[in-house]
């Protein structure tokens, strides 16, 4: 038995049918994603926080991209701090 | 479609504290996001040397998306890489110097910056490694369908299922609907370039995307169906 390709089938239902619950448009989630990733990284509960975004990030594959990349870049340090200047120094 | 969550339907937290009724998240930004905000929104010298290191941190999220997706990329040529970060960077700029006003404070000021930053990589870049494609948007395009369930009893299940959903996808969507669905959710067309070749936006394609889903689910459910099982498989 494939089960492989029984598990393949079932993402392709689940993708075809999307998420059941309510969810949030793109825009609503490119507005929200600076603070939904925060409560992420903060050990909060994001997805009580900010209400149709887990069902947004499963069903649209764009947007969920664009969170695990912004979850990724500041979760790993990389983003940093800004280099200081002679003009913030003062 | 849910409203935007607004003050009174959601608490007004940040990821470190709960404010005081009324207050609003910019009356308690950390020391750097005021910074940033005052010499963002100042003049001269300090506004000249913020926004070039608002640029570096734009262009260091860039290239940090530009990296993440290296393994994808065998069309860029290796200059290529840090040109479309450096456009990434420039667009983010331009976009963030414009929507400074709207920065309402929910999180840090680099953390919303950098979300515009990567978008225009990752943006640029799907659009990038679909250029000079046809967009596979054949709504009879579909994959093979026999069925691999566990047991006859969910082997017919899924089978019927099956069955069903494609009989709804073709007779009981639009062709608009049908074009799309197929493309996002079964050819992998990422949804900002089927935006761009079709002319419109991501969100106007996602809206056709959950419209067409959400009457897919109402033709599975007056049929009978229980789709629950696909449901769980949707946990990320």
């Amino acid at each position: 038995m494939n089960t492989e390709r029984a598990a393949e089938h079932l993402r392709l239902i689940a993708a075809l049918l999307g998420p059941a619950e309510p969810e949030l448009t793109c825009e609503q989630c490119f507005e929200q994603l600076d603070r939904y990733v925060e409560f992420e990284l903060a050990g909060a509960d994001a997805d009580r926080a900010v209400p149709g975004m887990q069902a947004h990030l499963t069903g649209c594959p764009a947007c969920r991209d664009d969170h695990n990349s912004l979850h990724e870049f500041v979760a790993s340090g990389t983003a940093g701090e800004p280099p200081a200047s002679a003009a913030s120094q003062a | 479609m849910l409203r935007p969550p607004t003050a009174g339907t959601v608490p007004r937290v940040t990821s470190e504290r709960v404010l005081p009724h009324g207050a609003s998240p910019r009356d308690t930004l950390d020391a750097d996001s005021r910074r940033w905000l005052r010499e963002l929104t100042g003049a001269g010298h300090q506004y000249e040397d913020a926004v070039g290191r608002l640029h570096e941190l734009l262009l260091r999220a860039a290239r940090f998306e530009v990296s993440r997706r290296r393994q994808t990329l065998a069309y860029l040529r290796g200059g290529d890489h840090d040109d479309l970060a450096q456009q990434a960077a420039d667009d983010a700029l331009v976009a963030v110097l414009a929507k400074l006003a709207q920065f309402r404070g929910d999180s840090r000021f680099t953390t919303w910056a950098y979300k515009f930053a990567l978008y225009e990589a990752a943006t640029k870049l799907r659009r990038r490694a679909w250029q000079d494609r046809e967009l596979p948007v054949d709504p009879d395009a579909w994959p093979d369908f026999a069925s691999h369930a566990q047991s006859p009893h969910e082997q017919l299940a899924e089978s019927e299922l099956l069955s069903a959903l494609r009989t709804a996808i073709a007779e009981r969507l639009s062709a608009h609907q049908r074009e799309v669905l197929v493309a996002i959710t079964i050819n992998g067309v990422p949804i900002d370039v089927l935006a761009e070749r079709l002319n419109t936006t991501r969100g106007a394609l996602y809206k056709t995307l959950h419209d067409a889903r959400k009457k897919l689910r109402s033709e599975l459910a007056a049929d009978g169906f229980d789709i629950a099982h696909s449901d769980r498989e949707q946990s990320p």
